[in-house]
């Protein structure tokens, strides 16, 4: 079974829906039992990180994911959900992350030409960095859909993906058991489902 | 390399796409469901649902076929029509669709798009805009084009870009259905006057008017066009053939 995390940010539908689409079980839940009882947990989240943040906190679910993700579950965050992982965001202040992967997020801004728009939205090839099991059933230069203005940074040791966007920006990430996607698999069409289908079969495994 | 998008547009009255499509081998052409299935399949990047339903009950077909295509379609999904309030928004977005679509509501109601973008974020929200040359200047019409507004068009796009929205969309009603090409004057003068994605409606009547649009026009994001997809007059699979071979960076599936 799939469990999603439900803290309060963003709509859950169509990540639910996918799931269901490529015929796994799947559960929306805030609760410790039954993120304890999943075979891996989908850390979804989009707005601002400082809010998430404060959310994830304040419901006690950052200890429980840190708690799960330590015992090798997998744990994959997508879009803001991603970027959560890291130690610390930059998007308007400092902010805490959940520090399971090293690195911190930056505005694209930052590190794109002036003439390239903000945000990062749309279609995107995919630039692979090293292999991972995520990906196993995708090929170089598959589309997927972007929606983002900040970007993970200083994280080369788990980066499996980028996006050229006047820069390379960081598409997907792994390390281990916790997995991470910029774009939004849910939805990236086929692509994206097959992505999915990669991450439910590593948390299957164990 | 960031890919161009090409989006159909289905316009649903009483959760019935309007006007009748031309394909063989859907079911029910009148479906949007199947519609926006098939469409998926043929590689449109993004589906756009504009609702021109009157009534209440139609509002509550509309968004029943909504959920159902949210969990068929895993392609961005961006719903229009009848877009006045944030209670709108929320009603759509509940029911899978990921952006949506403000066009009168936004004149009627000068700050929907700030408190919109506000709650959802600017990603969320897309302009929508009838825009119409009267005496040589862009005027923004509204009423589906019925009635002159008055407002200047790219004054009034750049302030709600900056009240938040996301996206633009800017439909020509000099070259609506007249398939002669989009109105590339028109979306210029938009492009040069704003940084966010421009997505050009209005005029497409073949392959080559959507290649002249990327290849005059390099800062548009996207293309829409609806009865020349549903009557099978451009093919999305044969168009981005044809954007691959010009060197336009497009989806392939």
């Amino acid at each position: 079974m799939v469990a999603i995390v439900d803290y309060g940010v963003g709509n859950l539908f169509s990540l639910q829906s996918s799931f269901a689409a490529i015929g796994a079980e799947v559960t929306v839940t805030a609760q410790k039992e039954i993120l304890e009882q999943a075979n891996c947990i989908i850390l979804p989240g989009v707005g601002a990180f400082e809010d998430a943040a404060k959310k994830l906190r304040g419901s006690g679910l950052d200890k429980t994911l840190k708690e799960l993700a330590a015992k090798g579950k997998p744990l994959m965050g997508i879009c803001l959900g991603m970027q959560l992982l890291f130690e610390r965001s930059y998007e308007y202040g400092c902010h805490e992350g959940l520090g399971l992967l090293k690195g911190s997020v930056r505005p694209i801004r930052d590190v794109i030409p002036s003439d390239y728009k903000i945000p990062h939205i749309g279609w995107n090839g995919l630039i692979f960095k090293k292999g991972s099991p995520l990906l196993k059933y995708t090929q170089e230069g598959d589309c997927v859909y972007f929606v983002h203005s900040f970007y993970a940074a200083d994280c080369d040791a788990s980066v499996i993906a980028t996006a050229e966007y006047g820069a390379e920006l960081t598409a997907a990430v792994a390390d281990g058991n916790v997995l991470g996607c910029q774009f939004h698999p849910e939805k990236s069409g086929d692509v994206g489902l097959k992505i999915l289908k990669a991450f439910v079969e590593m948390g299957e495994k164990l | 390399m960031i890919t161009k998008r090409i989006i159909p547009c289905l316009d649903v009255r009483d959760g019935r796409v309007v006007k009748g499509v031309n394909f063989e081998g859907l079911r029910d052409v009148s479906s949007p469901v199947e519609l926006g299935m098939y469409y998926s399949s043929c590689g449109a990047d993004e589906l756009v649902f504009y609702d021109i339903t009157a009534s209440s009950d139609g509002r509550k077909l509309f968004t029943d076929i909504l959920c159902e295509t949210a969990r068929k379609v895993f392609i961005p999904l961006t719903v229009g029509g009848g877009i006045n309030s944030v209670d709108d928004f929320d009603r759509v977005l509940k029911c899978g669709a990921d952006k949506v679509s403000v066009n009168s509501g936004a004149i009627r109601n000068p700050s929907l798009i700030f408190e919109a973008a506000k709650r959802y974020g600017d990603q969320c929200v897309v302009l929508s805009v009838d825009v119409k040359r009267v005496d040589g200047v862009f005027r923004v019409f509204a009423k589906g084009g019925r009635e002159n507004t008055g407002l200047e068009a790219i004054s009034w796009i750049k302030q709600c870009v900056e009240s938040g929205a996301g996206e633009v969309v800017v439909n020509s009603i000099d070259t609506d259905g007249v398939k002669g090409g989009f109105d590339l004057e028109m979306l210029a003068a938009v492009c040069d006057a704003v940084s966010v994605p421009v997505i050009a409606s209005g005029g497409a009547g073949k392959i080559q008017d959507f290649i002249t649009l990327f290849q005059t026009l390099p800062k548009v994001d996207a293309g829409l066009a609806a009865s020349i997809f549903h009557f099978g007059e451009v093919n999305i699979a044969d168009l981005k053939e044809k954007m691959a071979q010009e060197n336009i960076p497009t989806r392939r599936l």
